[in-house]
């Protein structure tokens, strides 16, 4: 027997480890190794960094419980109604998920900004102004935010043993009654998983909400923004800002893999 | 009337359903048959879970589902199902399956865990209340799964082969534990099983369902008499030939002919021949049998502590000996044998 180690996997081994190296551990091993710790009580104790932390907690919330109070609907629809389009619904859907963020930021803006295409009518009927406001920050959070809670629950639906749901409706169980008692809690993993993404999604956003909602202090300039604006000013600030963000990104995969994929 | 009744068509997938079944409060009708027949979608159609397509289906009377709207749907049906693969909920408790109807049908948490608790009492199981049900041994599962099942006190009892995922050491005694609460069930059961032995200690009458229609409907002893179709007879062991009669004489498709002792009545008719009354000589007997003819052996299988002994010849069919009753005669597989049938041992009725 040959004991040579076959060329094949050392090679792509070597090619897949350079990749590694180059785009992850290098620069987050950058991040912390140039993060000037001295600076921490300053960065983190300054008011206006805490606004844009505050502000990014409140937005990306608020994208999240969008995302699943509009997403599960569709989810639904899509995993257990058969209608027509169903296909061109599901690519519409996505959509989001492979469009450059300012593109959406810029098709917001035109849809409802102060003469957008809906906003003018909001503006002249209601008196609503979205664009610039935090709520608009939050529907470019939403919007890009949406798919990653759709496909994971749409695929998690379709994946579930419906016979359960079957022997529910055997037992008397109304549809509310099944979906909160059986189709939910089944699904489960998959609902923390996709809320997970999409929260995550929407903490990093950047060019749909610097297009749509601006960068206002306070208002609209959320950490990832707010980021952007230090690098001009304040690098340290920006490192630590980062290193927030980075930590919590952190956090969130590890939820992830512990409490819903399973430590594999 | 009372009871279900249940005559129409219904379509699962390729298989179309066309049948008309009826059973009695406090009956239980054991539906027979082979895989892919329909067996499943006939119990998915009376709970709910399968529409008809024409026709139409009462419980005492009511309308639960009619061809061209109308109907009860599933949840409302008062159905009490038990899967083949009980479909115990993977994230309740064992108490809180047992549960889930009255929970369902508004009954307050703490009620319905104390109804639970009784249910699991009586089928012993009280103790496991509060495990996960992946814990459950194969009769224990069932057993949850039918006090399930039982627990929001359905009209309309519905079982889906339940004793074929257990063990054969538990199967008998969970037989006869189903075979009570079946007897305190007072509205109509549907029982579908593969085993006639089922059909034998819970049913009080059987139909046999084949792709989608009942061949043969009555008790399990017509059946074990009179198969009508060549898969009842494969089921309840027996030969089953096709022939004409012609006063007491049974003429073969095969070119062979047999003596009834009884005229069926002129035209085709099926014959029924049990095994153990075929008998196999040496040499070709004399006296009484006027049956006898020369056949070859063409298969020997193991039943029991007996024979089961495949002839090729004018009559082809099976007969039962003892393993020495085959030996005294010198008869091995290719060999030629007499056969004899008496005539008062065969069982001749219209086609």
């Amino acid at each position: 027997m040959s004991r040579r180690p076959r060329l094949v996997p050392v090679a792509l081994a070597g090619v897949g480890g350079l990749a590694l190296l180059v785009l992850v551990a290098i620069p987050m091993v950058a991040l912390v190794a140039r993060a000037p710790w001295s600076a921490v009580l300053d960065v983190l104790g300054d008011g206006a960094n805490r606004t844009a932390l505050r502000l990014s907690l409140v937005v990306s919330l608020w994208a999240v419980l969008l995302s699943m109070a509009l997403g599960f609907p569709i989810a639904w629809l899509l995993a257990r109604v058969d209608f027509p389009g169903r296909s061109v619904v599901r690519a519409l859907v996505t959509l989001p998920m492979v469009l450059p963020p300012v593109v959406g930021g810029v098709a917001l803006l035109v849809a409802f900004g102060r003469r957008g295409l809906v906003g003018q009518w909001l503006d002249r009927w209601f008196d609503i102004q979205l664009a610039y406001t935090t709520a608009a920050a939050v529907l470019a959070a939403t919007f890009v935010s949406l798919p990653f809670f759709v496909v994971t629950v749409e695929a998690a639906l379709r994946g579930a043993d419906r016979r359960f749901e079957d022997a529910a409706r055997t037992l008397g169980a109304r549809p509310g009654f099944v979906l909160r008692q059986v189709t939910l809690p089944a699904i489960r993993s998959a609902l923390g998983a996709g809320a997970a993404l999409s929260w995550a999604r929407a903490l990093g956003e950047f060019g749909a909400t610097v297009t749509f909602a601006g960068s206002f202090a306070g208002r609209t300039q959320t950490m990832p923004l707010a980021i952007s604006d230090a690098l001009d000013s304040d690098v340290r600030a920006a490192i630590l800002l980062s290193l927030v963000l980075l930590t919590v990104s952190v956090a969130v995969l590890a939820g992830l893999r512990n409490r819903w994929l399973g430590a594999a | 009337m009372s009871g279900l009744e249940l005559a129409g068509r219904a379509h699962a997938g390729a298989l179309v359903l066309d049948l008309e079944i009826t059973v009695a409060p406090g009956e239980t009708l054991a539906v027979l048959g082979p895989n892919g027949a329909g067996k499943t979608s006939l119990l998915r159609l009376v709970s709910g879970l399968l529409r008809l397509d024409a026709g139409e289906l009462r419980l005492d009377g009511r309308i639960l589902d009619a061809a061209g709207g109308g109907g009860v749907p599933a949840e409302d049906r008062s159905v009490g199902m038990l899967f083949q693969d009980l479909l115990l909920f993977p994230h309740l408790d064992v108490a809180d399956n047992v549960a889930f109807g009255l929970r369902a049908a508004g009954v307050g948490k703490d009620r319905a865990r104390t109804a639970a608790h009784a249910w699991l009492d009586r089928f012993g199981l009280v103790d496991r209340a509060a495990d996960p049900v992946q814990g459950l041994s194969g009769g224990e599962a069932q057993r949850v799964a039918l006090a399930r099942a039982l627990a929001p006190a359905p009209r309309l009892l519905l079982l889906d082969e339940p004793l074929s995922a257990l063990d054969t050491d538990v199967r008998g005694a969970v037989r006869r534990e189903l075979r009570d609460h079946l007897r305190a069930h007072a509205g109509p059961c549907v029982l579908v099983t593969h085993d006639p032995l089922d059909a034998a200690v819970l049913a009080d009458r059987v139909v046999v369902l084949e792709a989608g229609t009942i061949t043969a409907a009555g008790l399990l002893t017509d059946l074990v008499a009179r198969p009508r179709s060549a898969w009842s007879a494969e089921l309840v062991g027996t030969n089953l030939i096709l022939a004409t009669a012609c006063g007491t004489t049974l003429e073969l498709r095969g070119g062979g002919c047999l003596i009834a002792a009884d005229a069926p009545g002129d035209g085709p008719v099926l014959v029924a021949v049990r095994p153990s009354s075929v008998a196999l000589h040496a040499d070709r007997p004399r006296g009484s049998p006027r049956n006898v003819w020369e056949a070859t052996v063409v298969g020997v299988e193991g039943f029991g502590d007996r024979l089961r002994v495949r002839l090729d010849g004018p009559i082809p069919l099976v007969a039962e000996v003892t393993v020495a009753g085959l030996a005294a005669i010198g008869a091995s597989l290719g060999s030629g044998v007499w056969a004899s049938v008496k005539a008062t041992e065969l069982t001749a009725y219209p086609a």
